[in-house]
């Protein structure tokens, strides 16, 4: 039963991909690429890496998907010039993917990568640990550092990607915050001296 | 019985499709950027098997730690995408020769 169900989740894997890169239509490419996300996480839940399974799906299906979708959609793209030489492209990329296949198939039957043989790790993994618990308790002691890195490098990713696209144009109304805390009572009030024979007095 | 060359192969199918996609996809840069996100994925998938055939759990931190650069390097990627666009009006990479390389 287990071999089946990886064998599905390996076969609409390796479809959902084929479609991601022979796709008509970018937003096409975007779902099937979000399909194959899902399965991933499902190969991976199975072979006991559930916490990262679960980021797959939170993070990727979630939002950098999310995110292809949107610049998918925003930018008006012509899907004809879009496919102009992809039969050309076709007889160079499928033997050179075949190729690369072949080799790797081989290094993988040549039996080098048999589990048994090759040295063990630091953190070997206890019997009747939980996947999440293991990875939380190693993430802040031993890779505390590559930890804190990785965070310093999706803040460069956010500055980066806000600045890339940020345009000031001209002739649109936007707030100064600055000119805005600085302001005093004199820029804004005017009190201003009203004379006493107003409609009151000549009723 | 499933074992780790069942996740290798899977990892290389995937990063062969990947390549393709990169030579394919030549007029159309978000389908690029998909292709490499294909590609990153089999990389994880090589060390997710690793890590789970050998009893080790290093595989899965520095898998944790390729998700968090590659999540990085799309957004970056796309919000290239749309400058390019703006000062463009093609995403084709034909069109980046702006710099004459």
């Amino acid at each position: 039963m287990f071999e089946f169900v990886f064998y599905v989740f390996a076969v609409v894997l390796i479809f959902a991909a084929t479609m991601v890169i022979t796709a008509r239509n970018p937003v096409h490419a975007a779902m099937y690429l979000v399909l194959a996300f899902f399965n991933s996480a499902a190969l991976w839940i199975m072979a006991g890496a559930e916490f990262l399974g679960i980021v797959l799906v939170l993070v990727y299906v979630g939002a950098v998907m999310v995110l292809f979708l949107f610049v998918v959609m925003m930018l008006d793209i012509n899907l004809e010039k879009l496919r102009e030489g992809f039969v050309r492209h076709l007889y160079i990329g499928v033997p050179i993917a075949a190729v690369m296949v072949v080799q790797m198939l081989l290094v993988v039957g040549s039996g080098i990568m048999d589990p048994a043989t090759l040295p063990g790790g630091d953190l070997p993994i206890p019997e009747d640990a939980a996947n999440t618990a293991l990875i939380g308790s190693v993430l802040y002691t031993v890779y505390v550092y590559p930890f804190e890195l990785a965070a310093v490098i999706l803040l460069v990713a956010i500055i980066a990607a806000i600045m890339l696209t940020l345009r000031r144009r001209e002739g649109t109304k936007h707030q100064d915050p600055g000119r805005q805390v600085r302001v005093r009572k004199a820029d804004r009030l005017r009190t201003v001296d009203l004379p006493r024979n107003s409609r009151r007095d000549s009723e | 019985m499933i074992g780790l060359s069942h996740y290798l192969v899977l990892g290389a199918l995937l990063f062969a499709l990947g390549m393709a996609g990169i030579f394919l996809n030549r007029k159309n840069a978000i389908v690029l950027l998909m292709s490499i996100e294909l590609i990153l994925l089999a990389v994880n998938f090589n060390f997710i098997g690793f890590s789970t055939f050998m009893g080790d759990l290093a595989g899965q931190v520095f898998v944790f730690f390729i998700l968090t650069v590659a999540a990085a390097e799309s957004a970056i990627g796309l919000a290239i995408m749309v400058a390019l666009f703006r000062n463009r009006n093609s995403i084709d990479v034909a069109d980046l020769d702006t710099m004459k390389g």
